[in-house]
């Protein structure tokens, strides 16, 4: 599978997320410069993490408008996997594929350590193979990762399976205590309506090699390439 | 030139000594413009010249069998970490612009150790640092924690570099000038090392990065003067970080170093223009013409010497071959930054800098930097009398505590032994993925070079009660116990750079701490073979306590680089199985000088340094790097604060696992317990290697004791149980939160 990870001025994630999926997922990897209209032709576009225009106005308020961005919206309009993580899926909600957004951590302060996320269903590229019953230990770094949407937008998510994953203790039970950020119904991720775009708070890219000791973040991209391969074999028949 | 008359008085006020000015006038065969007086002034001040360090400074071990450039040659220590690459790390003290703004000084102090390290073409992959603040009981300390906090956290993590390891105490001397201390550590190919050099006659110098503006005029002064009630009128003094545009001056300069066209590159910190202009020129033995109305401003009506002066972050000089001015002019361009061509490379040794077409000041290079026409002093020291008063301190004349427990739960709460987890949580500890530390804790902080079978060990410390209490010998102990966390990680301690914080110069027993301390670094140094690479200096570091001015505790803060060469032996600090066998390496000591055991729940604060051998030390060390070579043991967590209780239960926590051990009837208990003798090591042993162990142990000549063994959860000494893992742990966890926050 051919993989862009778009970088926006200020993405500090971007080398983690091509070495996870070029290294260790052995996939192709190109980089997209903000500044480019071209695609390359890739089978998915991945936003990483970081502090894209410093993110001083609101994070990912000022990328979403980045030249790449109107192509990537085009591309998730013609059903084209997009998946965004933290500073990624915060751009996302600015630019409206992904409902609701984050807003500033609820003790007002950034946050950088291991949490526990429970799959919520397996009807998502991300978590179409997750055992459901396992909560899975990713890191989160961030300062606006409060998700929040208006109760109607939820009830609509809820029932339509939009939710990817919810904050759980190391117990996969989704508590009060195992929110790191006072986001809504402990939600760690989400999806569109038509499930091909996705975002996500903790960083599966930072859990994903063995040399630092947790892999459970590749389980996330493993998922994700099985949809990604039944989906091309499905086009060529 | 310049209309204002200078004088002696002029020179004086802005920190110049009467013999400074005649010397300026000597050299320049006039009186001096005020631009050019000002230029003399930041240039000589200590901050950017170390005259009153500099003869002490040249005693310390500088050549080693891992260095590339030794100490003062590059803008960062450089070191040669196999496979063909170079790692450039350095450490550098934000002080007293923390002391005033904690939020943007520890926030620039966090830029300019990372423009340091990419300056020389490496990219930071691990950032550490050191704090010290006063009693956490203040407001002063909470206002002060918390701004210098958010203000390191926000840099970097914008900034991208991982936060790998730490240190953070409290302590009344620092309650007025806190201590900020940033290591950056970079990595890069051995060959594309930059240089912070000018030469070719005719190369065209460029400004790039941030504009220019009046933030950070004479800081560098700034710094080399006491912290006083009135510092806070010094605020222009401080300067504003733009992670942002250091990020994207990162990425540019490293894109740019892959062209080629780079012939010499120096970041812009203290004293702004004038510094690198000058330490470039020098270096490269040439001059420069400058224009600085070229220079990109952020406002209007500055003059040519606040120009000259400004330390407005985020800013490098790069001196580029001539002709290729679009392949520089292409990258910049791309990262939409500011690069500018603001003069050339001459041949005499001469600075010329013009302001529309008119010289504004006009001094040779080589007179103003350290090494040449910087002044260099003997500063006279004189041994205090507190010195001999601590000796005296005997344990025999401390009652031992009734309730071992009572002092155990005081310990685990105590803000200097309670874990930073309030602290380290705000940091991004886990960008670039490299942090090996996260999910296996060690004593030092590990960080994976990609692709190769190594990676760095990295540590920071330094316990400034005992360099108080015997500066020579506190600072043998700070070097010996960076070294002993690199060696229980699996690492082998390659090379420091220090980070030296004292107080006033001029005060002769201040400046005999730092003579001893530096002294002791040097021997233990030479010890452990890590040389010294660089570092900084910060003097006037002092406080005011019931209205009488004391100096800080000395504080010689030993950043430290070690090498894992091979990743399997990893050897992380946290028990693993139950039933596991403890033992100590070293030897416990009937000594509780200097512990927090002794000021916290004695209230005894004069008392000379913990028992400490260094040839003793070194041994353990030996013996320490091979019972983990040989996968002989589990875990190894070496015993510092707190002492050997505290040190078993910061192995326990990680995986919530207790300990049930025996003490020393030789050894007074509280001793035993919470002593803080050095050369001592923790390890577990899995039932299956014991017999080996022992077997190995006891052909070394190291005396080796059995403890006990690790249990599910219980925490005993001597058959009395001191609480379960899980509920000291959250006590530990919580303390300093509760103590900030209220």
């Amino acid at each position: 599978m051919k993989f862009g990870v778009v970088i926006f001025p200020g993405s500090n994630c971007d080398h983690d997320m091509i070495y996870v999926l070029r290294e260790i997922m052995a996939q192709d990897v190109v980089e997209l410069w903000h500044k480019t209209t071209d695609l390359q032709n890739v089978d998915s576009v991945v936003l990483p993490g970081g502090f894209s225009y410093g993110d001083y106005l609101r994070s990912g308020a000022i990328a979403r408008y980045s030249p790449i961005m109107d192509k990537v919206i085009e591309f998730a309009k013609n059903g084209g996997f997009v998946f965004g993580i933290c500073n990624g899926f915060q751009i996302l909600c600015e630019c409206g594929l992904l409902p609701g957004a984050l807003l500033h951590n609820s003790n007002q302060k950034f946050v950088c350590k291991n949490i526990y996320i429970l799959p919520e269903n397996n009807h998502c590229a991300v978590n179409s193979s997750l055992d459901l019953s396992r909560a899975l230990k990713i890191p989160i770094a961030h300062g606006e990762g409060r998700y929040f949407a208006p109760d109607l937008e939820l009830i609509k998510m809820r029932q339509n399976d939009q939710i990817l994953f919810r904050y759980c203790n190391d117990f996969g039970l989704i508590t009060e205590e195992a929110n790191p950020n006072g986001s809504v119904e402990n939600i760690a991720g989400v999806c569109n309506e038509i499930k091909n775009v996705f975002g996500m708070m903790p960083h599966p890219e930072r859990a994903a090699d063995d040399e630092l000791g947790n892999t459970d973040g590749r389980l996330v991209f493993e998922s994700l390439l099985r949809i990604m391969e039944e989906k091309r074999v499905s086009s060529y028949n | 030139m310049s209309e204002m008359k200078v004088t002696l008085e002029t020179a004086e006020q802005l920190g110049l000594e009467p013999q400074e000015f005649e010397k300026i006038k000597e050299i320049l065969g006039r009186i001096p413009n005020y631009t050019e007086l000002s230029i003399y002034s930041v240039m000589w001040s200590e901050h950017a010249s170390y005259k009153n360090s500099i003869k002490w400074l040249k005693t310390l071990p500088r050549k080693g069998k891992y260095l590339l450039a030794e100490a003062g040659e590059e803008n960062a220590g450089l070191v040669d970490i196999g496979n063909g690459l170079a790692c450039a790390f350095k450490i550098e003290s934000h002080n007293h612009p923390c002391a005033i703004e904690p939020y943007q000084g520890a926030a620039t102090g966090v830029g300019g150790i990372n423009r340091d390290i990419f300056t020389t073409g490496a990219r930071p992959v691990a950032q550490l640092n050191s704090l010290r603040f006063g009693d956490i009981n203040l407001d002063r300390t909470k206002w002060l924690i918390k701004g210098v906090v958010k203000g390191i956290g926000d840099y970097g993590n914008s900034f991208g570099v991982p936060v790998v390891g730490g240190e953070v105490y409290f302590e009344n001397s620092y309650n007025t000038n806190p201590l900020v201390n940033a290591m950056s550590v970079g990595i890069m190919k051995k060959d594309e090392l930059i240089s912070a050099v000018a030469k070719g006659v005719g190369n065209p110098v460029y400004i790039v990065g941030s504009s220019t503006g009046k933030d950070g005029i004479h800081g560098a002064t700034f710094a080399s003067a006491d912290i006083t009630e009135d510092s806070a009128d010094d605020i222009p003094s401080i300067q504003v970080g733009d992670p942002f545009q250091e990020k994207l001056l990162l990425e540019a300069t490293l894109e740019l170093n892959q062209t080629g066209a780079i012939v010499g590159m120096q970041d812009m910190g203290a004293a702004g223009i004038i510094c690198s202009t000058s330490e470039m020129s020098a270096k490269g033995e040439h001059g420069m013409k400058i224009n600085l109305d070229k220079v990109p401003l952020r406002q209007h009506n500055i003059e040519p010497f606040e120009i000259l002066l400004s330390e407005s972050q985020e800013r490098m000089l790069v001196v580029i071959e001539k002709g290729k001015e679009k392949i520089v002019e292409k990258v910049f361009d791309k990262w939409d930054i500011n690069c500018v061509i603001i003069g050339e490379v001459i041949a005499e040794d001469r600075l010329y800098f013009y302001m529309n077409d008119r010289l504004v000041a006009d001094v040779p290079a080589s007179t103003l930097v350290l090494g040449g026409g910087a002044p260099v002093y003997e500063r006279e020291y004189k041994k205090p009398a507190y010195y001999n008063e601590y000796k005296k301190f005997s344990i025999h004349s401390m009652p031992e505590p009734d309730d071992f427990k009572k002092v155990a739960l005081t310990l685990i709460r105590n803000p200097n032994i309670a874990s930073k987890r309030w602290v380290y949580e705000q940091y991004d500890t886990m960008v670039r993925t490299n942090n090996m530390s996260t999910n296996f804790p060690s004593d030092a902080g590990l960080v994976n070079i990609k692709g190769t079978r190594s990676a760095l060990v990295l540590t920071v410390d330094c316990n400034s009660r005992y360099v108080m209490a015997d500066p020579n010998k506190g600072t043998q102990i700070a070097v010996a116990e960076a070294a002993r966390n690199i060696v229980c990680s699996g690492g082998e301690p390659v090379a420091i750079t220090n980070c030296l914080n004292f107080g006033n110069p001029y005060n002769p027993e201040v400046f005999w701490q730092f003579v001893k301390a530096v002294k002791g670094m040097g021997k233990a140094c030479r010890k452990f073979g890590t040389p010294v690479t660089g570092g900084n200096v910060s003097f006037y570091n002092q406080s005011s306590i019931d209205g009488k001015v004391e100096p800080v505790f000395p504080t010689p803060t030993i950043g430290m680089l070690g090498l894992l060469k091979e990743k399997n032996n990893h050897m992380t600090m946290s028990f693993k199985n139950k039933g596991n066998m403890i033992f100590l390496i070293g030897r416990s000591q009937n000594d509780i000088s200097s512990s927090e055991y002794l000021v916290s729940y004695h209230g005894i604060k004069e008392s000379p340094p913990p028992h400490f051998d260094l040839d003793f030390e070194h041994k353990v060390h030996k013996v320490v790097m091979d019972i983990i070579r040989f996968s002989l043991v589990r875990s190894a967590h070496d015993i510092s604060e707190g002492g050997l209780f505290i040190t078993l239960l910061e192995s326990g926590m990680p995986g919530c696992l207790g300990f049930d051990i025996t003490t020393d009837a030789e050894i007074r208990k509280d001793a035993f317990l919470f002593g803080e003798a050095q050369s001592r090591v923790i390890v577990t042993v899995a039932p299956s290697r014991e017999t080996e162990f022992i077997d190995f142990m006891l052909n070394q000549d190291m005396p080796f004791f059995t403890l006990g063994h690790v249990t599910k959860g219980d925490c005993r000494v001597d058959d009395i149980s001191f609480g379960f893992i899980c509920d000291l742990k959250k006590e530990y966890d919580q303390a300093i939160e509760k103590y900030i926050e209220g």
